[in-house]
């Protein structure tokens, strides 16, 4: 099949971008679209014109590393990621545009790669739960109802690929970090920290300068993993429930000396 | 009390306030329209006069009526307040293409509906409040058993037999259905109380009210318009 | 020089105990002056990086990837292993040693296999306390599952995505570190060298890849962990990153290189579809339980999966069920992918390129309907339906091997130290505790096991010994000699300017490794293919075109720093196919083979690791021998008829 091509093509992050259009006209229907662009990119080389950059790793849909938005969608016509988005899925003759996410907080690299360390550094403020390497109690030690590992597992199936922003007609992150604070906030592990993770979690989201969510479900409708807006509505249950009943301690935290 | 401050300055803080005040002023749409049926009544508009009477003097009603304007301001300060941060999440470059499959037009567009309704209140008090008030115009007051009761439905019935204002007026509220349509439900998730077991519930009531509130403010005008 | 393994003295359940022991311990006021460097961030990097920080130390930690979150770990599907004995089944530490020792086709340590054992069931523990999301019964407790033909339910699992989920568990502890400040990560930035001065690894070189900047980093140790190097074959299940650069760079400063040629080949990969190909997806193996093998037993070219459905019962060899009558579909993954590979080279294999087999759920459906067959397999059927355009219930799936895993790696002793001193190399960028073959569901328990309850014991050892002031600051003339090395090699590559790009030269090495050094190997083919890449190699440094500079984000120049090396590394792989003439394992030698073709081990020759030592460019590389003694498992053939 033959396809048209205009693909966003920026040198770096401090320059001007613009829509370069290309031709393709050897297009296999099982090649994904991560290969389609291969093809362009050996294409390119051979004749002297630098490849297109972007974003990729496994190829298996798991890594969240590629990020197209393609034709108005984050990750293309499919509720998948770009890489398991085959060109089966459009038409002999079309026009395909592909652009980087945009968002402030993401900033554009180079072409189709964004630096998404935001996300990073919003788990940094929190996502985790403190316990150190050995010293723990046995793994059944805490029974937890199949319901409720299922449901964290849902959350957590979360792949970080940022998606849900790009989707997200305010650059919201709610639906990143509501998935992780929902994986902890379920389980019985997560619950020593659960104030303070969602508070700082939020926190740190805010100064990233995502936007805020109006409740479009839109990034529900894109995430690649399903995750659902269930885990917005509990991360601001946690977070209005954490900023009226969290406490700070008085005494300070050292030991006996 | 940084607390406080910092809650109320975060997104979801934010966030907050807008449902907060949404739901409440969805209850006072829903208390205006039982007192804006009355004017259907078929008695000369003496039992809306007399209840538009009440509303204006009686003390407490006035109270929450302050707290209404507050409430309409937060909503709209925090939604402009929000609508900055959204536009500067998003950066200087948009989208070339947007499919807009993914969301309902609706949720995509609260802020011109609830622009439109702003202005739609602005001339709606302008209208009818301000003069109740004795702000400016001369409304009559006529005598009821002896009390002396503000004529509003003259007024009103005046405003309803204009044909422009009346289709105005129907294309404000159908802004307002469409706001609800999305706000109404939009509201709780905002909150947290997004529930498998409630969810389908919420959103019943949501869309009937929805419909069925605004059609019922319009229901009104379009009344009075054709009799 | 001779090998010293390190493997303690005493019996096998006691060996890690008293070792554990016997190690110097740092003071945990002296822990802040010691500097370690963590490459790799997958499971074994960030295990080994947060447990680091956690105890003290200053850790330095680096990606090529954008966030450490990404790291092929993740793409792991089945599950883990661990010796909890919770289903009361059986099981037991020595079982689980037992059974990898044998797995591996004795081509292991029994010590470090042991140890593994041991430290499995901390793992699930760990996880557990971190969050992971295992899968749980009823009654709120976890459950198990029997992989990949163990006769024990001793996996744990987070549905198909339990490698997400353990390391995204480890990525949760190392971003605790960063936090606290006692880890510094470095996205997007890559190992390009190994600084030894005074015959100790002292610090590495990098490339920050999104502004080309070259960088020393000095620490008391370094520690790699930089997966394995199944893309030396261009089309594997790796990612597209994944590289042996770190590894064969410190390999070239003197680090062995282990067991190069062991590499497992996974039966159950959706096939290539064309010369656009870029990756292989891996199936899990869980689809041969139900699925069932076969091959038209007359070849037809170009069978199509929809035409498949049409061919009569008595037309069809179910290759496997008739030549293992005792275990069918289920023979492990190495001799599943062979018997593939001997009906295609017949002429009988399937689809377009005549590369692959059927993998019929047809009578599975039958016996246990749909609903069931959806429940087990729903989420795979999906993916293939997805990546192939065929509908797994309606037609039979076309499976191919494709290179998974490498067990070989940076040859390491016990306490995972390579050759060269303060040089470590964990999880699957070291030679491995799984032989010549490895398990399913044991690559994860290796990763999490030397970085979270192995490296922080046995690297105590070595700091304490050699003292926090044994260091050497980044600004020694070694740094700076390894630097204007590193930028040479950039430049170099940049000033070629020749016609042919990085990939068509990634291609043509993969397609020689595939063809000779794959799933089946001989003297002849293995003596070609060396030719080949010689050849292949020249034509390399002769004719490869990258574009763009080295000072901004070139992806081609990333990508020909690592083709380069998989060249190199594939020779190396060819020469360990050659020497080991034996069948072991994923190793099969056709010279090696019994009567009726099947793999045949030679104890007495080859019971040895195989520790290549690096001579200089194009010259031959030294062969050094651990041998490998079994005083506890018995050496058997492995047979499934």
């Amino acid at each position: 099949m033959k396809i048209t091509l205009k693909i966003w093509r920026q040198q770096g992050p401090n320059t001007k971008g613009h829509f370069k259009t290309y031709k393709l006209d050897h297009v296999s229907t099982d090649m994904s679209f991560l290969e389609m662009l291969d093809v362009l990119n050996q294409d390119l080389i051979k004749k002297g014109e630098e490849p297109v950059a972007f974003d990729h790793d496994c190829r298996e849909g798991i890594c969240g590393m590629c990020s197209l938005y393609i034709n108005g969608r984050p990750h293309g016509p499919l509720q998948t990621t770009t890489c398991q988005l085959h060109m089966r899925t459009f038409s002999d003759g079309e026009t395909i545009t592909i652009e980087p996410w945009r968002a402030s907080a993401f900033p554009i690299l180079k072409d189709l790669v964004v630096d998404r360390s935001a996300f990073d550094r919003i788990q940094q403020a929190g996502g985790y739960i403190s316990v150190n390497t050995g010293g723990v109690p046995d793994a059944n030690e805490i029974p937890i109802s199949k319901k409720i590992a299922d449901e964290a597992m849902d959350a957590a199936q979360c792949i970080g690929c940022g998606a849900c922003v790009a989707a997200c007609k305010n650059a919201s992150a709610m639906l990143f970090v509501s998935a992780k604070v929902s994986q902890f906030a379920l389980l019985p592990q997560g619950k020593p920290e659960r104030k303070e993770r969602v508070e700082k979690m939020v926190a740190q989201m805010d100064a990233e300068g995502f936007g805020a969510c109006t409740n479009t479900r839109a990034c529900e409708a894109e995430c690649p993993k399903g995750i659902q807006i269930t885990n917005i509505a509990r991360m601001n249950r946690e977070y209005f429930s954490a900023m009226v009943s969290s406490y700070e301690v008085a005494a300070g935290e050292g030991g006996a000396g | 009390m940084k607390w406080i401050v910092d809650m109320f300055t975060s997104t979801l803080g934010r966030k907050l306030l807008m449902a907060l005040t949404g739901l409440f002023l969805i209850l006072f749409l829903a208390v205006h329209l039982a007192g804006n049926l009355q004017l259907l009544k078929d008695d000369g508009g003496r039992a809306f006069n007399i209840y538009a009477e009440f509303m204006s003097s009686n003390a407490l009603i006035q109270f929450v009526s302050k707290g209404n304007f507050f409430f309409i301001l937060l909503h709209t300060g925090m939604a402009i307040a929000l609508t900055i941060k959204n536009r500067k999440a998003r950066g200087p470059e948009g989208y070339a293409v947007v499919s807009g499959k993914s969301s309902h037009w609706t949720s995509r567009n609260m802020g011109i509906l609830g622009t439109l309704i702003l202005v739609f209140i602005v001339t709606h008090l302008y209208h009818f409040w301000a003069q109740m008030h004795g702000y400016w115009g001369n409304i009559t007051t006529l005598d009821y058993d002896g009390k002396p009761v503000r004529d509003l439905y003259t007024l009103v019935d005046m405003w309803f037999a204009k044909g422009w204002y009346v289709g105005l007026y129907v294309f404000c509220m159908a802004a307002i259905a469409f706001h609800l349509w999305h706000g109404f439900a939009s509201a709780f998730q905002t909150l947290g109380l997004n529930h498998l077991k409630y969810n389908g519930v919420i959103n019943v009531i949501g869309k009937a009210f929805a419909i069925l509130v605004p059609a019922g403010f319009a229901f009104i005008p379009l009344k009075m318009y054709f009799s | 020089m001779k090998l010293d393994s390190k493997v303690p003295e005493g019996p096998i359940g006691e060996k890690w105990t008293r070792h554990k022991f016997n190690l110097k311990l740092v003071n945990p006021a002296n822990k802040r002056k010691y500097d370690v460097i963590v490459v790799g961030t997958g499971l074994a990097g960030a295990s080994a990086a947060a447990s680091l920080g956690e105890l003290g130390y200053n850790v330095k930690a680096f990606c090529f990837q954008d966030s450490p979150r990404r790291a092929h770990s993740i793409a792991a599907q089945g599950g883990i292993n661990a010796a909890k004995n919770y289903q009361n089944d059986g099981d037991s530490v020595y079982r689980l040693f037992y059974d990898t020792v044998k797995g591996g086709d004795y081509r292991a340590r029994e010590a470090n296999v042991h140890r593994l054992a041991e430290v499995s069931v901390n793992i699930i523990d760990q996880c557990v306390a971190q969050g992971v999301p295992f899968a749980r019964e009823y009654g709120g407790l976890l459950a198990n599952r029997s992989f990949g033909g163990a006769q024990v339910s001793r996996t744990f699992y987070a549905r198909g995505q339990t490698g997400q989920q353990l390391l995204l568990g480890a990525y949760s502890a190392l971003n605790r570190q960063i936090a606290n400040g006692k880890v510094k990560m470095y996205n997007r930035t890559e190992m390009l060298d190994v600084v030894v001065v005074d015959g100790k690894a002292r610090g590495i070189i990098t490339r920050d890849l999104v502004t080309g900047k070259i960088e020393a980093h000095s620490a008391h140790a370094v520690l790699l962990c930089t997966g394995g190097y199944g893309n030396v074959f261009y089309l594997s299940t790796n990612a597209k990153g994944s590289n042996v650069t770190a590894a064969w760079r410190a390999h070239k400063k003197g680090a062995f290189f282990g067991n190069p040629c062991f590499t497992q080949i996974h039966p159950t990969c959706i096939p290539v579809s064309g010369d656009h190909q870029s990756k292989l997806t891996l199936m899990s193996e869980s689809l041969r339980n139900d699925g069932r093998v076969w091959v038209p037993k007359t070849a037809i070219k170009g069978l199509k999966a929809k035409e498949a459905v049409a061919i009569k019962e008595e037309d069809r060899d179910y290759f496997l069920e008739r030549r293992y009558p005792s275990f069918g579909n289920l023979v492990p993954r190495d001799v599943a992918s062979r018997n593939a590979k001997y009906v295609c080279d017949e002429g009988r294999g399937v689809g377009s390129t005549g590369l692959a087999v059927f993998l019929d759920f047809a009578d599975a459906i039958k016996r246990d309907g749909r609903k069931v067959i959806e429940q087990k397999y729903g989420n795979l059927f999906d993916m293939y339906q997805q990546i192939t355009g065929d509908n797994p219930y309606e037609v039979p799936m076309m499976i191919f091997p494709a290179v998974h895993y490498t067990m070989g790696g940076l040859w390491v002793d016990y306490n995972l130290m390579t050759t060269v001193p303060g040089l470590y190399a964990l999880g699957e960028a070291n030679f491995s505790d799984h032989g010549a073959n490895r398990l399913g569901a044991s690559a994860l328990m290796q990763g999490l096991a030397d970085g979270y309850f192995v490296i922080p014991y046995t690297i105590g050892d070595y700091l304490a010994n050699i003292g926090w002031n044994d260091k050497v600051g980044a600004d020694h003339p070694a740094f700076k000699e390894s630097m204007d090395q590193v930028k040479a090699g950039v430049d170099r590559l940049l000033n070629i300017k020749g016609t042919k790009t990085v990939d068509e030269f990634h291609r043509k090495l993969g397609l020689i490794m595939w063809e000779y050094c794959g799933m089946s190997r001989s003297e002849q083919g293995l003596t070609k293919a060396k030719k080949m890449i010689q050849e292949l190699k020249a034509e390399f440094w002769r004719d490869v075109k990258i574009l763009g500079g080295s000072s901004e984000l070139n992806v081609e120049l990333e990508k020909a720093g690592r083709v380069a090396d998989f060249l190199e590394l594939g020779e190396l792989m060819v020469d360990d196919a050659l020497n080991r003439s034996e069948s072991c394992g994923g190793h099969f030698r056709e010279e090696s083979a019994t009567p009726d073709g099947e793999a045949m081990r030679k104890d007495d020759e080859f019971a040895y690791v195989a520790a290549w030592e690096y001579k200089g460019d194009n010259q031959p590389e030294a062969l050094h021998k651990e041998e490998l003694k079994f005083e506890n498992v018995k050496l058997t053939q492995r047979s499934y008829k």
